[in-house]
This record gives C-alpha cells, sequence and structure tokens, in this order.
C-alpha cells in the first residue's frame, strides 16, 4: 500500500496562463536525461530564465512564493507532449497538488501515477484565491482529496476529480503497478488471443 | 444501436476493473524510444520485474539522433549516452531495436505503419502523445507516460478509463492546393485545442475515405493537438492495400483472416457516438498558425487576430502569443518573413509529402537567407527519394537534404532555430520554444507551403507561388 493522499496543505503559488504546454513546462532540452533526478531546476526555465541566465519575472522566483506546495493555474494545463518530465518536475520542485481549470488528458494521468493531485475549479474560485495568496503569500491552503473542495481562511470552493484518480489518491493506488500485475493469467490469456505483429 | 470500432476494440482488450473503477487494458503493441524509456527501464529494475512480451515491443531512436551524420560516439555526450542506454535496454530485455545501422531507423511513428508493424484493431501504446498517428490503421493508440511505459513493458497492460467517441465527418471535396494538413489544422481551430478532452476522435465522411494512408496519418497525427489522445479512421481497402506485404503484416492464409477480422471492426453504421461535427471540405482553406498554440490558425489569406476586437477575457492570451510571433495585431500572416524552413516529422515527413513538395520544388531555388532542411520521417523514406531523384531536387534547389529522425520538430538534436527566427514548418507544435529557442518562431503548415515559404522567404500562398491546378492525391 502506497501513501494515501486524503489531503494537500502548504502554501500556494499562482501560475497564470491557458494552454500551457509541456514543452513550456519542460524544455526540450531538459529531456536528454535517463533519471527523473534534479528535474525540478528545469521547471518552467525558458520562462523563468533569460538566455544569459538572468532571471525574469515569474511567480516562482519570486522568494516570497518559495516552498509552495501547491500550484493554482489555468485552463488546459499540461497540454502537448505526453513527457512525465513535466509533471516529474512540478513533483521535484516540491509541489504535491494543482488547482487549475482543466487538465490535458496525459498530463493528468501521468501526475495522478506520482501522486500529484490535480483538481479543477471554477476560474472565478481560483482567481479569488489567487488574490488571497497575492495579498498574503504565506496564506495556509488546502487541498481537501477525499471531500473535494479547498478551504483557505474561513473560506471554501467546491472542486473535481474523476473519481478514478480520487480513489487512486485516496486509497493509496495511485501508483497502478501492484493492480495490473495481479491479474496475472488473465493477462495469458489475452495475450494468447489477441493479434500481435509478427515478422514473417 | 451498433457499435463504433472504439467501442469493439475496447471491449476485447479490456482485461478487468481496477480497484479504482478504471479498466485494465491489454496492449497488443508497444512501441518506444529513447527520451521516454528509459527512466521506465529503470523502474522496471528496480522493482525487480521483467519485460512480460518483449516481442510486442519494438523499439527505434529518433529524437535525439542527429541528421547531418551518424558517426559515433555523438557529438552531444547526452545524447550519445541515450542512444547507449537504449541498446543496453533492448538487448538485456530481448526487444525488437530498429537501430541507426538497420536502414530501417526513423520517426516511431513513420516506421511503425511503414513495418506493418501498426495494424487495424490493435491496442498500441507508445511514450509518445503522437501515437494517435497510428489511428489512421483503426488503431487504438494511446501516447503514454513513462511509468505507463513501465507498465506496458512488466505487464503488458496499462489502467485507462473509456473516453468518449466524437465522430468528425469531412464530407465533399478538398479544394485544389489544400491537403491533409489543412484539414487537421482546421479541425483543430474549429474545435479549440482542448476541444477533444475525454474524447476519441473518429475521422470520417467521403474526403478520408479518398485519403490515402499517409493523408489520414497526417490527420490522425495531430488528434492531441486537439486535445485528444486518440484519433482513427476505419480500416478499409486502403487500409488493407497499403500494408499487404509489409515486413510485420500477417502473409498467406493469415492474411486472409486477417482482413476479415478487420472489415468487421469497422464502426457499425448504426453506431452510437457522444457527439457528431459535420464540416464541408470546400470550407477548408490552406491553414497556417500565426500563435503559439495549434489552434491559433487562420487561413492564408487572412490577416492575424486584433485582440482589440475581441472579448477581453480572450485579449491576454491573443496578446502573448503575437508578442512571442513579433506580429502586428490585424496584419496579414501572408508576407511575413521566413529564416527557416523545415520539412519533416511524423505529421508530414512521409515519401508522399515529399513527392508532392519536390513537385513544385523542382527547378526552383530557396530564398536568399533562409536556411532550408529537409528530414525524411525514416531512413526507408530517405532511400525511396533517393531512387525517385526527390532527394536531388531538394539538394539543387539550396535544401539541406538530412538523416531520418525527428529533427527541428522538437531540437533535441542539433537543428535548432537561433534567436528569434521564424520557421516555416510541416511539424505538429508551435509552442513558444518548441525548435529550440525560447525566442524561435514556429508557423505551420502543409509541405507544400513550406515549399512556397522557402523559395519565397515569406509566408506564401502556395496556389499562388505555383499557380496550384487539380491535386495530386485525394
Ligand atoms: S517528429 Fe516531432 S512530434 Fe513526431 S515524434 Fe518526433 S518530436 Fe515528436
Amino acid at each position: 500500500m502506497l501513501e494515501p493522499i486524503r489531503q494537500v496543505t502548504g502554501r500556494a503559488v499562482y501560475v497564470p496562463g491557458d494552454d500551457i504546454d509541456t514543452d513550456r513546462i519542460t524544455p526540450a532540452r531538459y529531456l536528454k536525461v535517463v533519471t527523473f533526478d534534479g528535474l525540478g531546476e528545469a521547471l518552467f526555465y525558458d520562462e523563468r530564465f533569460n538566455p544569459d541566465g538572468s532571471e525574469k519575472p515569474h511567480p516562482l522566483n519570486d522568494p516570497r512564493f518559495k516552498g509552495a506546495r501547491i500550484m493554482l493555474v489555468g485552463a488546459n494545463f499540461g497540454c502537448g507532449s505526453s513527457r512525465e518530465h513535466s509533471p516529474q518536475a512540478i513533483y521535484r520542485a516540491g509541489f504535491r497538488a494543482l488547482i487549475g481549470q482543466s487538465f490535458a488528458e496525459i498530463f493528468f494521468g501521468n501526475a495522478t501515477t506520482l501522486s500529484l493531485a490535480c483538481v479543477s475549479a471554477a476560474k472565478e474560485d481560483i482567481l479569488a484565491l489567487a488574490q488571497a495568496i497575492a495579498q498574503d503569500p504565506s496564506l495556509e491552503v488546502t487541498v481537501d482529496v477525499e471531500r473535494l473542495e479547498v478551504r483557505y481562511r474561513d473560506r471554501s470552493f467546491p472542486v473535481n476529480l474523476p473519481p478514478t484518480a480520487q480513489k487512486a489518491l485516496v486509497e493509496g493506488r495511485w501508483d497502478p503497478i501492484a493492480d495490473l500485475l495481479e491479474a496475472g493469467e488473465l493477462i495469458d490469456q489475452a495475450a494468447a488471443r489477441l493479434a500481435k505483429a509478427v515478422r514473417s | 444501436m451498433g457499435k463504433s470500432l472504439y467501442e469493439k476494440v475496447w471491449e476485447s482488450h479490456a482485461i478487468r476493473t481496477l480497484p479504482n473503477g478504471q479498466t485494465q487494458l491489454f496492449i497488443d503493441t508497444h512501441l518506444i524510444h529513447e527520451v521516454t524509456s528509459p527512466q521506465a527501464f529503470g523502474m522496471l529494475r528496480d522493482l525487480g520485474l521483467k519485460v512480460r512480451y518483449p516481442e510486442r515491443t519494438f523499439a527505434t531512436v529518433d529524437h535525439i539522433v542527429p541528421t547531418h551524420s551518424l558517426l559515433e560516439p555523438f557529438e552531444d555526450p547526452q545524447a550519445d549516452e541515450m542512444i547507449r542506454q537504449l541498446r543496453k535496454n533492448v538487448q538485456e530485455f530481448g526487444i525488437t531495436f530498429f537501430d541507426v545501422t538497420s536502414g530501417q531507423q526513423g520517426i516511431v511513428h513513420v516506421i511503425g505503419p511503414e513495418q506493418g508493424i501498426t495494424q487495424p484493431g490493435m491496442t498500441i501504446a507508445c511514450g509518445d502523445s503522437h501515437t494517435s498517428t497510428h489511428g489512421a490503421f483503426g488503431a487504438i493508440a494511446f501516447g503514454i507516460g513513462t511509468t505507463q511505459v513501465r507498465d506496458v513493458l512488466a505487464t503488458q497492460t496499462m489502467a485507462v478509463s473509456k473516453l468518449k467517441v466524437r465522430r468528425i465527418n469531412v464530407n465533399g471535396k478538398l479544394q485544389p492546393g489544400v491537403y491533409a494538413k489543412d484539414v487537421i489544422l482546421h479541425i483543430i481551430r474549429t474545435l479549440g485545442v482542448n476541444g477533444g478532452l475525454g474524447y476519441a476522435y473518429e475521422y470520417g465522411g467521403s474526403v478520408f475515405e479518398r485519403f490515402s494512408m499517409e493523408e489520414r496519418m497526417t490527420v490522425c497525427n495531430m488528434s492531441i493537438e486537439g486535445g485528444a489522445r486518440i484519433g482513427y479512421v476505419n480500416p478499409d481497402q486502403t487500409t488493407f492495400d497499403y500494408l499487404k506485404g509489409r515486413p510485420y503484416a500477417p502473409k498467406g492464409a493469415a492474411w486472409d483472416e486477417a482482413v476479415a477480422r478487420w472489415k468487421a471492426l469497422a464502426s457499425d453504421p448504426d453506431a452510437h457516438y457522444d457527439d457528431v461535427v459535420n464540416i464541408q471540405g470546400e470550407d477548408i482553406p490552406p491553414t497556417v498558425t500565426w500563435g503559439i498554440n495549434p489552434g491559433q490558425g487562420c487561413a492564408i489569406s487572412d490577416r492575424v487576430p486584433d485582440p482589440a476586437q475581441y472579448p477581453e477575457a480572450q485579449r491576454a492570451s491573443l496578446e502573448e502569443a503575437l508578442a512571442h510571433m513579433k506580429l502586428r495585431p490585424g496584419q496579414p500572416i501572408k508576407g511575413v518573413k521566413v529564416n527557416v524552413a523545415f520539412l519533416g516529422s511524423c505529421t508530414n515527413g512521409r515519401l508522399s509529402d515529399f513527392r508532392e513538395a519536390a513537385k513544385y520544388l523542382k527547378g526552383r531555388k530557396v530564398a536568399p537567407g533562409v536556411r532550408a532542411i529537409a528530414v525524411p520521417g525514416s531512413q526507408q523514406v530517405a532511400k525511396a527519394c533517393e531512387e525517385e531523384g526527390i532527394a536531388d531536387i531538394f539538394r539543387e534547389a539550396g535544401f539541406e537534404w538530412r538523416g531520418a529522425g525527428c529533427s527541428m520538430c522538437l531540437a533535441m538534436n542539433p537543428d535548432r532555430l537561433v534567436g528569434d527566427e521564424l520557421c516555416a514548418s510541416s511539424s505538429n507544435r508551435n509552442f513558444k520554444g518548441r525548435q529550440g529557442s525560447p525566442l524561435g518562431r514556429t508557423v505551420l503548415m502543409s509541405p507544400v507551403m513550406v515549399v512556397a515559404a522557402a523559395i519565397t522567404g515569406e509566408i506564401s500562398d502556395a496556389r499562388e507561388v505555383f499557380g496550384v491546378g487539380e491535386r495530386v492525391g485525394a
């Protein structure tokens, strides 16, 4: 059994913009690696740094948001390539939950498998929270995966998560390998029945 | 009520329902490449697991291969390390590998079909989002992450949730000078870059019926750019004719059985769809992108948007795109200066793409100051282009004729944009930084339009440049 992810609590940072693609989250040159170690540094690299290495204004460069565990994002976050390097980089940079309007499908699956909770919420609610953290970067935010709500101060708003992902996180089944291996013979039966490409 | 191909393939490959409610789906064919597989093999080793059916996995190297020289070690030590890792992994686990010395190496989505590995009714997975390409054969093909690559290696299955199916009909005829690339750019522009979230796209209608396999692949390839993880076309005689005789296609009696099985898999005439979209082929213009996602496109005769004329909520993203692209609000897209022309990728790096482009390029020259690069999608495509004299046409015109690989589609090899160069590209993504320079600018278009841009030095309407008449193909 893996660690159940019932809720994520911590400080939050808002990274605005819709259709943020995986090339922006982790530029392709950071994919020339044979492990995922150290990818946290690649996170949003070209958005955060100029070609000469100097910093650009970016929420993740803002010292007030250092150590945030929750990222607020826009719509269709993580579109583009299937590179798991993107959620890996987000996870390795210390994030444990994302609150966005919507997520691209492959990204969402990859993130969930790493126990990175991606909950979706209404734009107004995200913007209100973004405003609250802009005023008080030390604000403690809770993403409640079990009750499907986000809480901060005396406020809360509902979030969505497909039931399969919610179950996987809350029951500590976010990495499916153990469940998949259990199928045992059923797999062999399918393999015997289903076509394969053979050179003849 | 009948069933769609998606439904039929799903039912025959579902093994069981997992405790979280997802389905454990059997994956017939697994394709891997050097970028997204090394960590998966690492995880496999950490868990002490084996590759369950090594004969169902096929490997190639495409993203990092240099296209100017295959001399090893590669100049880039990181790239060299990646090809070595892949060789070690395929050897240790007994996986077929189309290495650079095989004469069959190429972009994973080009060689799967080319070898006949991609077949109708199969479930196919690959750690690459453009795996949707294989749907052109009536396969259900998933782009997956690296942890899922591990799952498929270890169990030949993966955990997935069922999608809804949207049928997209393109009926009527395409106008001369309009290609498969324009069809998919138009679809993405119409339905949005996230319009396909939660859907598999089934493409059909008379335009698709007349399309060649390579044209179908171009469309299915970019399903993911429309937010749909899966896109497919029902298998028909065109599919069977393409596959017959390919190295991994069934032979003899097995071929006839396979064709009968494949025919039965096509969606029933009364199949249920969760949504239906109808597009008229005549309405599709030659389409180019002007922005930083593939949905930010327009007809070649159009002007780029003026954010002031859009609702407040949309302005910021339009302004961001125009600023990155260094375009003025409302300026015509035609006439924008081009620094680089790139012809290649898994979208448009197949033989028919080079043939069609060569028809118009023949006897013409690349404009002074334009760096033009042609990169065949596979070594087989490269070979055919040499044999047919296509490679020479490109060379004589002033294109650099390169070896097979992904190249400047994502610039993990030495081919990349410099500074804020603008590239007329036949690839699939115009994201910021996609072609290797954070400031680089990409304009997506069909291969013939890339050639038109290369010889005029600006974004051009190929129909005007070449006086395009009846198009070849569909
Ligand atoms: S050609 Fe481009 S999109 Fe296709 S697999 Fe290679 S990098 Fe990906």
